[in-house]
């Protein structure tokens, strides 16, 4: 009998393991998580069950209602805990060890934390039980919330907290808001939306460190030019890192996460998915690791059907090449961007005005487009990818707006 | 095969147009609309996609 083995069981591991099943796949296929309970879809956590208005269980995924159907051997509060590349042995946690045929790693990440011990009222933000812990806090209304890094996580708990009608401040060290996935300056709109909606935002600055109480809770931020913001709860959203400690010695590469080659294979019998995974995007010629919820889909089908071409030895198959693709919801505004625009590009708005802050900006590198930036204009986002993924021509893509 | 779009979740990110534009459109007016409700079987593939791919998990498919 052949058994194939799943390590994680969030979007993408789920993901490849439904297309496991879809693509013929019928013998034994094992499904781990270290999490004690399945884990939830992430964007709500920031928005939607943050606020209140959801409760947890409508922050299922809809991939989990499917797994009764998929006849799998699912071990929650069970992780993968060392793996040997060469022969495909794994040792799980609770001691046990497995040879399966094809192995699918899409452990995801982890939260980035400040340095040192955590005083109380110091939060991050990745799994359901973070949020619920966020939220009891948010629900017995602090004076003021500092919020720690503009990227996507902060930039959403900011406007979350704001909305619940709570004193924000937002901090962010590098000269622009979400700086890591919108190129050069365009991400200056994401600032000022902030703070015409009342955030206090600072931008430019570090954090150097956290003051706390007698009773051992946060009390202030210390920031890198000696001010001090006084803070009732602090939400830390400074990036992820991949879960790869437990492969140190694997024989897989870590770099950036597991790397991949152009078709999500790590070694032989081995692919990866997610947050964890790195490969080179031929589309882009650019090696990337993608955060986000879309590509943790696409990445766990393709990582799955590179898999089972792996078993039949059908060969390769085509590359994992997509077009990256986002959208972030903060205030009454939905952020999309496709592509992999660099802030060398040149930026051009085909609709609207960036001040009004609704626009669609495509970015131009040589005669290619190599991206889309939408700011509530979801339609004209989606067209200009879908011309992206036919080419990449600049003439092609830009054409869709004249 | 019957498409069924919970509106309260949809947040017209337009996926799903991407994946099956013979089906869903986001119009100007930034809202989703179902172009073929009980859409032909050869579109089944690509359908249960659309539904894989929305990041709200707003659509379903009956039948």
């Amino acid at each position: 009998m052949t058994t194939l083995l799943v390590a994680g069981a969030s979007l993408a591991g789920l993901t490849a393991a439904e297309a496991l099943r879809r693509n013929g796949y019928d013998d034994q296929l094992v499904v781990v998580d270290p999490s004690p309970e399945l884990p939830p879809d992430r964007p709500p956590l920031s928005k939607q069950v943050l606020a209140g208005a959801w409760e947890p269980e409508k922050a299922a995924l809809t991939v989990a209602q499917r797994l009764p159907e998929l006849g799998v051997d699912l071990r929650l509060g069970t992780a993968a805990a060392a793996l040997d590349a060469s022969t495909r042995t794994v040792t799980l946690s609770d001691g046990s060890t497995m040879q399966p045929d094809g192995i699918v790693l899409a452990v995801g990440a982890s939260p980035r934390r400040l340095p040192g011990e955590q005083p109380a009222g110091v939060h991050v933000l990745r799994t359901m039980e973070d949020c619920l812990a966020l939220r009891a806090e948010l629900d017995a209304a602090p004076q003021r919330v500092v919020v720690i890094g503009a990227g996507f996580i902060g930039a959403e708990v900011a406007a979350t907290c704001r909305g619940r009608g709570l004193e924000v401040t937002l901090i962010e060290a590098a000269p622009v808001a979400m700086g890591r996935v919108l190129p050069g300056s365009i991400g200056a709109f994401v600032a000022e939306l902030h703070l015409d909606e009342g955030v206090d935002v600072r931008l430019g600055v570090g954090v150097a460190g956290l003051e706390e109480d007698a009773d051992g809770r946060v009390r202030a931020v210390r920031l890198a030019d000696g001010a001090e913001v006084e803070a009732d709860v602090v939400v830390v959203g400074i990036g992820v890192s991949p879960n790869v400690g437990w492969l140190e010695g694997s024989g897989l590469q870590l770099e950036d996460g597991i790397r991949c080659d152009a078709t999500c294979l790590a070694a032989a019998g081995i692919v990866a998915a997610g947050d964890v995974a790195s490969w080179p995007n031929s589309r882009f010629g650019e090696v990337m690791r993608v955060e986000q919820w879309e590509n943790a889909v696409e990445q766990g089908e393709h990582a799955a059907q590179r898999l089972l071409r792996e078993l039949d030895g059908s060969g390769r198959g085509p590359d994992f090449a997509p077009i990256p693709w986002f959208w972030s919801d903060q205030f009454d505004r939905k952020i999309q961007m496709a592509g992999r625009p660099a802030a060398s590009d040149e930026v051009v708005v085909v609709e609207g005005t960036i001040a009004e802050r609704r626009f669609v900006a495509l970015f131009r590198r040589d005669d290619r487009c190599t991206g889309v930036l939408g700011v509530n204009r979801p339609r004209h986002v989606m067209q200009a990818r879908m011309k992206m993924a036919d080419s990449l021509d600049w003439q092609h893509v830009s054409s869709a707006f004249t | 095969m019957k498409v069924v779009v919970d509106y309260d979740l949809c947040e017209s990110n337009a996926v799903c147009m991407a994946v099956v534009p013979e089906v869903f459109e986001v119009r100007d007016d930034d809202f989703l609309y179902v172009l073929q409700e009980e859409p032909p079987e050869e579109l089944r593939e690509k359908v249960e996609e659309a539904v894989r791919r929305c990041p709200k998990q707003a659509i379903t498919l009956e039948g």
